[in-house]
């Protein structure tokens, strides 16, 4: 009885497994495959975390892709019209996780990748992309190694020295702080980066830098807040991730600090604006896009969310627009321009067209220098409001 | 000193919130002689089950449900997955253990979409914030170790005083015997995994009230906190439990008061090595004690 039992059980399991691989099998067509429509299709990859710790970020920025490609589903190669078909995989957050789902995209014959949100591993991802020299686009991704140390990285977004700088320019000058505290999650190249490019600048302003990291899973932060309002910090500077960043916030509420807390692109999070109401705290951020710099383009991907259920979920459960959504919608039609001008679906000359691409997108004009960084000198920043739970423009910041 | 307090009494709320998840591994080895790794994750489900339930009903719904789920799930655990095993070696309990810890590490991460959940309404009056010596603080740190230190003198007398109490000494002490003396073994462990479950859903509320964001690895570092602190008590000893997990939460705080943030997860690991170098029993494991 019980060995019919296990049998049962067993079978019951590899069926099920079967219907899995079954489901994943069934969205491939082959090199050069057709759509519905007749029309051939060109693949763009989406190389994005979509669970872990940037899961919610990256669900955000794939978002705006989506909508991008909902507005605009063709695209002129050399006279002929193409489908464009995003080829989405999960790099699960972590840079371990990260080549395989670079390879898997590979796989799948994409023109060129868009993504990731986060640095480590999107390093992670560029060299499988350098090997199979397929052209990446890196949306939000800000550790300034993802473009110097991949010849095939490209990327639409500023980068950590720049963006570290004008955060201590902003804490310094603006604010008028001259203690800052950092925080940053042991082994994360994004946070550390940051941390690194903002103390250097800071100091160099004239100001004291107090550095501590906390290890990953860490859910307890009040002995940090402690730790800065001990050291007499005038603002935490904590680079982490949404979820992380949440619970800072918490904390910091608890503990009374009354310095403001500085957020990097990664506190650019409805989940992270909406921690804030009914709380006594001052939420900073530096970002990409503030929702209402572009009209036509909010109202359309509103509209798009509202009528998605999912999408709507994968927001956050609310139509706000995250600047990462927008950045996501920038990449989409920056590789659609970067095709246009290659002339063809090859990956290879898709690459050699990417440092002439010109595009104006809704954040702004995307230019590459020679590195393969967009070039821009400007970030917006905005302040939490704990009464409505949204974001209010504070100013437009430069380095100093 | 006045710089000290916050440190002390989150260390001491910290502590509080590891003896209610420590008891429900000592409670379980005392007995079953098992070390039952899904214990972390049991916490971390009832969390999950707070998120949904406090934004779907009103809060006088939403916390029985919460602690009513969770102890249904350490039944079922107990039912499904070590009853059958009651007479294997017990290496294959051990190794059911992990299995159920990864399993439900996967369903939640099914459900929950592997993205972390925020807990959008807090418990009303514990996540107020108040003044205590001076520092500011939430309400729940200073309710955690009064309401442990509550529930772990109910425990106690429970187990001293009542028949099922009786039983479960009885067991804990031989469990062949126990059984030959008429004692339903069945429904003696079925009530050790029912007070573990109880006590890490209460340890969830408060945990989850004081840092509210559930991920589905939430549950194994307070879990491996525990069960150090289980350890270093003395595996089986209640009061042992519960005096390690306040040494282990407040030796952290204070390392990290000091400034040695990086280090406050290494300590409590190398005090697990230290102690099962130099005093394998723990604190309070004598021999005799070495039961429930």
């Amino acid at each position: 009885m019980k060995k019919v039992l296990a049998l049962i059980l067993t079978l019951a399991m590899m069926l099920s497994l079967a219907a899995c691989g079954g489901d994943s099998g069934s969205g491939d067509a082959g090199e050069g495959g057709t759509s519905e429509s007749g029309n051939p299709v060109v693949r763009i990859g989406v190389y994005e975390p979509q669970t872990g710790d940037n899961g919610a970020g990256g669900k955000q920025e794939i978002l705006g892709m989506q909508y991008a490609n909902y507005v605009q589903p063709t695209v002129d190669i050399g006279g002929t019209t193409y489908d464009v078909q995003l080829e989405i995989v999960d790099n699960r957050t972590t840079p371990e996780n990260g080549p395989s789902a670079a390879a898997e995209l590979m796989n799948r014959d994409v023109s060129v990748v868009l993504g990731s949100y986060g640095s480590g591993v999107a390093m992670a991802g560029g060299t499988v992309f350098e090997e199979a020299g397929v052209p990446a686009i890196g949306v939000t991704c800000t550790n300034p190694q993802v473009t110097t140390d991949c010849s095939v990285y490209f990327r639409i977004c500023f980068t950590d020295p720049f963006q570290g700088p004008a955060l201590a320019s902003y804490a310094y000058n603006t604010l008028g702080v001259d203690t800052a505290y950092t925080l940053a999650m042991l082994g994360s190249d994004y946070d550390q980066g940051l941390v690194y490019y903002f103390t250097e600048a800071f100091e160099a302003l004239g100001g004291t830098v107090v550095s501590e990291d906390f290890p990953e899973g860490s859910a307890n932060f009040v002995s940090y807040i402690n730790n800065a309002k001990s050291a007499g910090a005038g603002v935490i500077f904590a680079p982490v991730s949404t979820n992380y960043a949440q619970l800072i916030i918490e904390a910091a509420s608890a503990q009374n600090y009354e310095g403001s807390l500085l957020g990097s692109d990664t506190w650019d999070n409805n989940m992270v604006v909406e921690s804030t109401v009914g709380k006594n705290v001052s939420v900073e951020v530096t970002t990409f896009y503030q929702e209402g710099g572009d009209p036509d383009f909010d109202a359309g991907i509103k509209e798009w969310m509202n009528a998605n259920p999912d999408a709507l979920t994968n927001n956050g459960g609310n139509d706000m627009v995250a600047a990462v959504t927008a950045m996501g919608y920038d990449a989409y039609f920056t590789a659609l321009e970067a095709l246009k001008l290659a002339g063809s679906t090859d990956p290879a000359a898709v690459l050699e067209a990417l440092p002439n691409v010109s595009y104006e997108g809704v954040c702004g004009l995307i230019e590459f220098d020679e590195i393969g960084d967009a070039k821009r000198d400007q970030a917006y920043i905005k302040q939490a409001n704990t009464e409505t739970g949204a974001w209010d423009f504070v100013t437009v910041q430069g380095v100093e | 000193m006045q710089e000290l307090i916050p440190y002390l009494i989150n260390g001491i709320s910290v502590g509080g919130q590891y003896a209610l998840i420590a008891i429900g591994y000592t409670l379980v080895y005392g007995i079953l002689r098992l070390i039952n790794f899904a214990h972390g994750d049991v916490f971390m489900v009832a969390g999950l089950v707070m998120v949904y339930s406090t934004t779907a009903m009103p809060m006088y719904l939403a916390l029985p449900l919460v602690i009513a789920a969770t102890v249904v799930l350490g039944f079922v655990i107990e039912r499904a997955a070590y009853k059958p095993l009651r007479t294997a070696p017990r290496m294959s309990l051990m190794i059911s253990a992990i299995g159920v810890s990864y399993l439900i590490q996967n369903l939640a991460f099914y459900i929950t979409g592997g993205v972390p959940q925020p807990v959008t309404v807090p418990i009303p009056w514990i996540s107020e914030n108040i003044m205590v010596l001076g520092a500011s603080t939430k309400r729940v740190t200073v309710v955690t170790p009064v309401l442990t230190i509550a529930l772990v003198v109910i425990l106690v007398c429970l187990i001293q005083k009542t028949k099922i109490g009786m039983a479960m000494r009885a067991a804990a002490r031989d469990f062949e015997t126990a059984q030959l003396m008429g004692i339903k073994i069945n429904s003696v462990i079925s009530m050790t995994f029912v007070i573990g479950s109880f006590l890490a859903a209460v340890g969830a509320l408060l945990y989850f009230t004081n840092y509210p964001s559930v991920a589905i690895t939430s549950g194994s570092m307070p879990g491996l906190k525990a069960f150090v602190a289980a350890v270093f008590g003395g595996i089986g000893s209640i009061p042992g439990a519960v005096v390690g997990a306040f040494v282990i939460g407040l030796c952290e705080e204070l390392i990290k008061g000091l400034g040695y943030t990086t280090f406050s997860d290494a300590f409590t690991f190398a005090l697990l090595i230290v102690v099962l170098c130099v005093k394998p029993t723990g604190l309070f494991g004598e021999k005799v004690t070495d039961k429930v």
